[in-house]
């Protein structure tokens, strides 16, 4: 490793605030979510990926307005996810300055949408996004609708699926670790980064920076995110928006190998 | 005024955000008119090559670009495939390019030993300044720039070289060429880093 993975904040939209669930559940208000991007681009992170956790429950177009007002403040690639069910959809979302567009439940109901996507807008610009659940017998299985419903789908055939119609990149969320901070899950991220040539980028779980190296190392992905880690601080989970500085996040990555 | 070429590829969004951010007067535009007035121009991009090419060829875009980069020389910044479209041919498509810099777009490949890379290559990265250029004016130190391509220019003279990044191999992030400049990331996304090589160029 030459370079320093990229590092990317999940924030989570709820009617327009932020909010941070555990478990996709429990979901608590962090703030107000143009004030949080304008504190992480002062910190200049990698990336912010934002995702809107009702929009698609709620068939809801994408907060439009929002977007573009962060994207008007957000110099730094922005990817957003929630509700995308058209090309229509994705024209305006990129249009007011958003980067990529994440698809979750619209992927899984229907590959040949990501297929049309990608070939309209360059697989760079779409990001397939995987939720992923294990039963009760610990068999993994992908969960659209926000957690709310089972597509009876075994992850890693579907990552391959996707990564075939051509997603440009993948975002692993693992459900059972979501706003846990008890690291990654790093079998599943492994199972799938194994099988596809595009980027992995994993989610859920993250507790500390040495977590993020974890990911890379043992889990193979590409990069990784993380919520509850830039946006709690302490044991009573008070919010407090940060995001490691190049230094650190070097000292975690190329010391003591 | 800068033109900021509206040919269809990609999100032009986010460009005029840095640009209004900076306090730059750009105007995002598909007009022949507004091109062939313009004193300034950028062309963006985002996709694949033939598309970009068919596109500006549809649009019959063309022959005013060459009138205004080649014969009047006003300054040109190519911004990733808008970059890439500006040499002879890339490896990823059947149509000719624009051919304005002697260079070519070729593929990353990767030996067996080389599976850790994926593509596209995807992230941010420092950039080897090869020469003195306006563009990289008062630059910071250890500036990052963020990158998203599958495909990378190779330059037949070294001269036009202005940047390397490396990778799998150290590849040509930037080139300049007279008024015809290049580069293979993205500044519209990449914090005060790009901030300031857009002001740089609107400043040219």
């Amino acid at each position: 490793m030459v370079e320093i993975p990229r590092v990317i904040p999940v924030l989570l939209l709820k009617n327009a605030g932020l909010v941070k669930t555990v478990k996709f559940k429990e979901p608590k208000y962090i703030g107000d979510p143009l004030n949080a991007v304008k504190i992480f681009n002062e910190k200049e992170v990698d990336e912010l990926i934002f995702l809107d956790i009702t929009a698609s429950n709620e068939k809801r177009m994408p907060p439009l307005k929002l977007l573009a007002d962060i994207a008007g403040e957000c110099f730094m690639p922005f990817c957003y996810g929630g509700g995308i069910r058209n090309i229509e959809m994705i024209k305006e979302i990129l249009n007011v300055g958003v980067e990529k567009v994440s698809i979750n439940t619209y992927a899984a109901e229907n590959p040949d949408f990501v297929r049309d996507a990608a070939e309209q807008f360059g697989s760079s610009t779409i990001v397939i996004s995987i939720d992923v659940k294990r039963n009760f017998l610990g068999k993994y299985e992908v969960i659209a609708n926000s957690g709310k419903v089972n597509m009876k789908q075994d992850p890693v055939r579907y990552a391959v699926e996707m990564s075939k119609c051509g997603a440009g990149e993948l975002l692993v969320n693992s459900i059972d670790r979501d706003g846990t901070q008890n690291g990654y899950d790093i079998e599943l991220i492994r199972k799938i980064s194994k099988e596809v040539d595009i980027p992995v980028v994993a989610c859920g779980g993250a507790g500390n920076l040495s977590d993020f190296k974890i990911a890379i190392n043992e889990g193979g992905v590409s990069a990784v995110a993380a919520g509850s880690l830039f946006v709690f601080h302490g044991k009573h989970r008070g919010v407090l928006i940060s995001y490691p500085s190049q230094k650190e996040l070097s000292n975690v990555f190329f010391e003591n190998n | 005024m800068i033109v900021i070429i509206d040919y269809e590829t990609g999100n032009l969004g986010s460009i005029r955000n840095m640009m209004k951010k900076i306090g730059c007067e750009a105007k995002i535009s598909s007009s022949l008119l507004d091109i062939e007035n313009a004193s300034k121009l950028i062309l963006p991009g985002v996709g694949a090559y033939d598309s970009g090419m068919t596109k500006l060829h549809s649009k019959e875009m063309i022959p005013v670009l060459h009138k205004k980069v080649i014969e009047d020389k006003i300054p040109i910044l190519g911004l990733c495939l808008g970059m890439q479209l500006m040499t002879k041919k890339s490896e990823e498509g059947k149509i000719e390019g624009l051919g304005w810099i002697e260079a070519e777009t070729v593929r990353f490949r990767f030996s067996e030993t080389q599976k850790q890379f994926k593509v596209p290559h995807m992230g941010w990265k420092f950039v080897s300044q090869k020469m003195e250029n306006p563009l990289f004016k008062d630059m910071y130190e250890s500036s990052r720039f963020y990158f998203v391509h599958s495909y990378y220019v190779r330059c037949e003279n070294a001269n036009d070289i202005l940047a390397t990044t490396s990778y799998s191999e150290e590849f040509v992030s930037a080139f300049c060429k007279g008024n015809i400049m290049g580069v293979q990331f993205h500044p519209e996304k990449s914090h005060k880093y790009g901030m300031k090589m857009l002001k740089n160029f609107s400043e040219m």
